[in-house]
């Protein structure tokens, strides 16, 4: 009996000490290769830290993890922390009180003198709290070339969207494909975003996306990245694949010139064992408008009653801000870090155009960062629908696009 | 003994306290769930449901959305196609098996064995089947037909076909058992009379058989059309909606919206509609049918 009860109390304390020993769930959807090991290193730093990372990776894509993630908050099991895009995605979640106000800590760690771009900051501010932490930034107004492609046809690469458009009837008599592209709509969305952002000013994009100026959204400056919408359904017309690492195996293997595409393509070009500026060529700003505009991942917590594990999360938005954590998960993951303070002197030759952007201030808001989930799936439809039909005139694509800006929130 | 008459509500208690839970269930989720659906469609939900009336709003956008006409104007086209095909080619297939064939249960295990596949795993097979690069169109053409073309799924005029196609392919075994099993259930008598009268045997089948087998024909709708308007794995799978919006389904548009787009409003707009669709078809339907089962 005493043998008994004595069990009962070592397995009662054994229970109670598991417990208050932290373990912190982290939900996130980073399972391919490069984003596993990236991720790790999160792991790593935060088990480093006394604290236990629970991994709850999901295997599919973002909007499904959401639905998950969402559920489980709203359903009264939340994780410890979870990974979003940044950006407006978590706007209800924050406005319904379900996640941690981070003031406090961001002020103690001075997350405003580190982070750079501002901006980044600024996405995760609702009322002037803080309730996330940027990892890391990624950036789309990227021109990727093959040079295998150009030197087989006997063309020089090219050095801005132009010349590459000029290029293309060559590339095509010599039997290639002038422009690689899946057909996905948030590739082609991504592609008219990039245009957007590269060949009309600042100004004009701010007022279509952050200003949702219809009036603008339907002038002459965004006729012209219509127009270069058309071009770009005209020369990825031969390009008949889905999935964005399938239009990039075309550059790789030589078969087609050039691809747009966020900085996640370098994971790709690694992998195949090519070399950045010797094998393959990359234009931030398709070469027009160097300028790179930022979005990315971040970590959210929702609230807790637990004592410990409110202490974890603490320890755990801490980590993932310190320098050599952000510099290695970011060499994993492709990305570029939120802290301009670190030592990236590793990186190849495209992450440091792009870090000099970041320097220099060339920074644009990512669309995810000022549209809502309800606008992006809006416009996505819009470009599924463009890109497919070639009978779909940029007039009329521009006029239907200047409504979804009018109706935008 | 006097003999009390008993309570009606206490008749048969034991069975009516075993359908308890189910008729909960169907109170609870199913018409529950349907009132919360349609009055939160009258609000502008985002991520989460508030309840911020906003009136018709989401219904006149959902009007004005090309995606969604596109997708009703989908659904009408592959909705009749299918039951029409579906139906023929069931019965077709069904008639033939009635025959007294050798090896029936061979025929009829291949023929329904594609029912037992999953909807994703029957569009992933015909997105392949159907791929210009390695499929039917890249087997003719390496037989020495240079020329032939057949390419539905990345045409936006046909590629609507193309799904159908493979939906045929899984849903037609199921007609075909339903209908063998109306075949098998009329009286050989009936047969024998009707050749004794000389009459053609298409004849009989159209005239004599068919009618009989109302029971059967009702069942096999039910089943089909419900499968119609649901359809949306099989969208997933073989297509993703494409090319363009050229294979978009009611059903994607509202799981888009509601997910992907954190607009719950739009997407249960979406959902109701789906709703209203299925009510004004069934409703009529079902009282002449109840009706005419009394008089019957």
């Amino acid at each position: 009996m005493k043998l008994t009860v004595s069990f009962i109390a070592a397995a009662l304390l054994a229970g109670t000490s598991m417990a208050s020993a932290a373990d912190l769930e982290v939900m996130h959807w980073w399972t391919s290769g490069g984003e596993a090991k990236a991720v790790a290193e999160f792991a790593k730093a935060f088990n480093a830290t006394g604290n236990h990372w629970v991994d709850a990776a999901f295997a599919g894509p973002g909007e499904q993890a959401r639905a998950i993630m969402v559920s489980r908050i709203t359903g009264g099991d939340p994780m410890g922390a979870f990974q979003f895009n940044h950006g407006r995605q978590a706007e209800d979640l924050i406005e319904a009180g379900y996640l941690r106000d981070l003031t406090d800590i961001a002020e103690e760690e001075g997350w405003k003198d580190i982070i750079t771009p501002s901006s980044l900051l600024d996405a995760c501010t609702v009322d002037g709290k803080i309730y996330c932490v940027p990892v890391n930034i990624h950036s789309w107004q990227w021109l990727w070339l093959s040079n295998k492609t150009f030197n087989d046809a006997g063309i020089a690469v090219p050095t801005n969207w132009d010349e590459f458009v000029a290029a293309a009837p060559k590339l095509e008599a010599a039997g290639k494909i002038p422009m690689a592209m899946g057909k996905q709509s948030w590739q082609q969305t991504g592609a008219f975003n990039v245009l957007l952002a590269t060949l009309v000013s600042d100004d004009i994009y701010n007022k279509v996306f952050a200003d949702k100026d219809a009036e603008v959204a339907a002038g002459p400056e965004v006729f012209r990245v219509f127009k270069a919408a058309a071009d770009t359904r005209e020369l990825t017309r031969d390009s008949n694949v889905q999935a964005w690492n399938e239009a990039t195996e075309m550059l790789i293997k030589g078969q087609a010139g050039g691809q747009i595409m966020g900085d996640w393509i370098q994971a790709e070009f690694r992998l195949a064992g090519m070399e950045a500026d010797k094998d393959y060529g990359c234009l931030p700003g398709l070469g027009m408008r160097e300028v790179l505009s930022v979005g990315g991942n971040a970590f959210y917590f929702p609230k807790l009653e637990d004592p410990e594990l409110q202490k974890a999360q603490a320890d755990l938005a801490r980590t993932l801000l310190k320098p050599d954590v952000q510099v290695a998960f970011n060499m994993n993951k492709g990305s570029l870090p939120v802290r301009s303070d670190v030592d990236m002197k590793t990186a190849n030759a495209c992450m440091q155009k792009g870090l000099k952007l970041l320097a220099q201030g060339r920074v644009l808001q990512d669309p995810n960062l000022l549209l809502t989930q309800d606008t992006i799936t809006q416009i996505d439809d819009l470009f599924a629908q463009f890109f497919a039909d070639t009978t779909m005139s940029p007039e009329s694509a521009q006029e239907q696009f200047a409504d979804i800006i009018a109706e935008a929130e | 003994m006097a003999s009390k008459r008993p309570n009606r509500l206490f008749r048969n208690l034991s069975s009516k306290i075993a359908a308890i839970p189910m008729a909960l269930t169907a109170l609870v989720v199913f018409v529950g769930g349907t009132a919360w659906t349609i009055t939160y469609s009258f609000t502008n939900s985002k991520m989460l449901p508030k309840a911020k009336w906003v009136g018709m709003d989401q219904y006149e956008r959902l009007w004005q959305t090309k995606r969604w006409i596109v997708s009703i104007d989908n659904l009408l086209i592959y909705g009749l196609f299918m039951l029409f095909f579906s139906f023929l080619i069931g019965f077709l297939l069904a008639a033939l098996m009635d025959q007294k064939i050798r090896f029936e249960n061979t025929f009829r295990t291949i023929i329904l064995y594609p029912y037992a596949l999953s909807f994703i795993v029957t569009g992933l097979v015909w997105q392949w089947i159907l791929n210009p690069e390695f499929g039917v169109q890249n087997i003719v053409r390496s037989l020495g037909w240079e020329s032939f073309d057949f390419n539905p799924l990345y045409s936006p005029e046909i590629a609507i076909f193309g799904v159908m196609l493979a939906a045929l392919w899984q849903g037609s075994g199921l007609v075909m058992v339903l209908m063998l099993a109306g075949l098998r259930g009329i009286d050989q008598e009936i047969w024998k009379a009707a050749r004794v009268d000389g009459i053609p045997i298409w004849k009989t089948y159209l005239f004599v058989v068919i009618p009989m087998m109302r029971a059967v024909f009702v069942t096999a709708l039910v089943l089909i059309t419900s499968g119609i308007i649901k359809v949306y794995d099989l969208i997933v799978a073989q297509t993703g909606g494409g090319p363009g919006l050229s294979t978009e389904m009611p059903a994607k548009y509202v799981y888009d919206y509601m997910f992907r787009a954190q607009n719950l409003g739009q997407a249960f707009a979406g959902s109701t509609m789906m709703l209203l669709a299925v009510l004004i078809i069934v409703v009529p339907w079902a009282m002449m049918e109840f009706r005419s089962n009394r008089r019957g």
